[in-house]
């Protein structure tokens, strides 16, 4: 049977910790992920591609991440679909990965929640082994590794990882190609053109923090109006010094009265503008 | 685990090196479909059991819920052979926990030892589509949710397998409430009286059998409280 190794790009946080509670000789612990089966088939490739149209992944989202004046700030919606068919409305697309960092969700449900989790557990034996927490740009290159290590086996991740740290706030991108880049705007997934529009028409580094909150919450509102794979309730998180905050989660549904009282005013309605 | 198992995907040629046969492939659909609602003190699971391929049914009476302890279970649909190791993988699990222990597993570790096992698989799936329910600390009912490879959620309600596009609409009709993600909290559970809750589920599973062919035969209902696992079964239409 062929299998997976690759911790070697881990960094030393993982050797260092080598199983302080005995679980990995009972295979709950790194054993579980530094080892996966493989298929026995000889067309890699084309068996995942077919994979895929069976088990139907989540997939679908919208999310965006910025940095201003008060902080970082991070907005997403929470629909998950399965080809066309909703699988759910109400997913967690902001993984808390400790109190001072972030990670968002886009592309693969599960390539998602299960490494931003992995993260976490690397974070925290940084933390321990290092009498301090990991810096932004640390967690990200973590994430960014293993992601690399995995490099054309077909997982799916576009990632956000924001935080606070002593250089102050971070963000950085970060996906299943192994790309990682640090900068101050990013927006990720199905819906992100749409979101851009709104976002870099409102963006300036002086708002406030209120005004920032409202934009990133505007921002994802208008992506899950046009693009049909996002949608649910809005998430919106601020994080400052002390911390990351979740201020805002608000349906969709409420919100589209919010932005529009009368919605049959709406453009989109077509109403006939020469009609009397 | 199976996955060590000799495979027999790859058949050594005569000749030269490895031959596999062209359209072959490891996965079948078994059909069959699984709900779980979560109430204040209760958790009411139902599988139908009849098990298909194709347009031929295999057996009328094939379980599909694995009962760990009085307060967790897991219901699967999908491939019966999948189904069935990935249960033998979970049993053995939850017996090596209790061992080291000295107590059952509680709902919410289940739930992510499943996520995990699902997830260890993720370029070879089970294909398999799982709903893990009980009872959490609280004593509250508990529905996880996942995908084939492991990505969950804890719901209110949840329906999986062949008759899931018919019958989730019908729960989210029914038990909808607010979102678990919008600020300020809401209350997100389900607060039906059991029977009620029961009745739903067993008027679900009627109407799914009548448009969905591999939902039929008999449905098998867990109910479970502080006081234990009660079971009801349902008949439905053989045809």
């Amino acid at each position: 049977m062929m299998k997976l190794r690759v911790p070697l790009l881990d960094g030393p946080s993982t050797s260092a910790a080598a199983d302080p509670c005995g679980l990995q000789s009972l295979g709950v612990g790194g054993a579980l992920v530094d080892s996966f089966p493989l298929p026995p088939v000889q067309d890699l490739d084309s068996f995942e591609r077919e994979v895929v149209e069976y088990v139907k992944p989540n997939h679908g989202t919208t999310t965006l991440g910025f940095i201003f004046q008060g902080g970082v700030i991070i907005a997403v919606d929470s629909r998950a679909s399965q080809g066309s068919y909703i699988s759910s409305q109400t997913v967690k697309k902001v993984i808390e990965i400790n109190p001072y960092l972030l990670g968002t969700m886009a592309g693969g449900a599960a390539d998602c929640q299960f490494w931003e989790r992995n993260l976490g557990r690397q974070c925290r034996l940084y933390e321990l082994s290092n009498g301090k927490r990991i810096t932004v740009r640390g967690a990200s290159k973590l994430l960014a590794n293993t992601m690399f290590s995995y490099r054309g086996m077909g997982l799916s991740m576009g990632t956000m990882v924001a935080g606070w740290d002593e250089a102050g706030p971070g963000l950085y991108y970060v996906d299943s190609d192994g790309q990682r880049t640090k900068g101050q705007l990013f927006s990720v997934g199905s819906g992100s053109l749409y979101a851009y529009g709104v976002l870099d028409e409102g963006f300036k580094w002086d708002l406030s923090v209120e005004e920032a909150i409202e934009l990133g919450q505007r921002s994802i509102y208008h992506a899950t109006f046009r693009d049909a794979a996002s949608g649910g309730t809005v998430s919106v998180y601020h994080v400052t010094q002390e911390g990351w905050t979740k201020v805002r989660g608000e349906d969709v549904g409420e919100l589209h009265f919010k932005y529009y009282p009368q919605p049959e005013r709406h453009p989109c309605n077509s109403v006939d503008p020469l009609a009397a | 685990m199976a996955a060590s198992l000799p495979m027999r995907a790859t058949v050594p040629a005569a000749g030269s090196g490895v031959k596999q046969h062209a359209s072959w492939s490891p996965y079948d659909d078994n059909g069959g479909t699984v709900v779980a609602v979560a109430g204040d003190d209760y958790c009411v699971v139902a599988a139908s059991t009849r098990m298909s391929t194709g347009y031929s049914i295999l057996t009328r009476n094939k379980s599909k819920i694995l009962t760990f302890n009085p307060k967790c279970l897991i219901a699967s649909a999908g491939m019966q052979a999948d189904m069935e190791t990935l249960h033998k993988v979970l049993h053995s699990r939850h017996v090596t926990y209790q061992f080291n222990h000295r107590r059952p597993m509680g709902c919410q570790a289940m739930a992510q030892l499943l996520s995990n096992t699902l997830y260890h698989k993720r370029f070879f799936p089970y294909y398999t589509f799982n709903l893990c329910a009980g009872l959490d600390e609280q004593g509250r009912g508990a529905v996880y949710t996942y995908d084939a490879i492991g990505s969950y959620e804890r719901v209110g309600y949840g329906c999986q397998g062949s008759g899931k596009e018919l019958i989730q609409p019908v729960l989210d009709n029914q038990l909808k409430a607010a979102s678990p993600l919008v600020l300020p909290a809401q209350q997100w559970l389900s607060s039906l009286p059991l029977e009620q809750a029961v009745d739903l589920v067993k008027g679900a599973f009627v109407s799914a059998g009548e448009r969905d062919i591999y939902t039929g035969d008999d449905v098998e209902i867990l109910i479970l409280t502080k006081d234990g696992i009660r079971t009801d079964k349902l008949e439905l239409k053989r045809d």
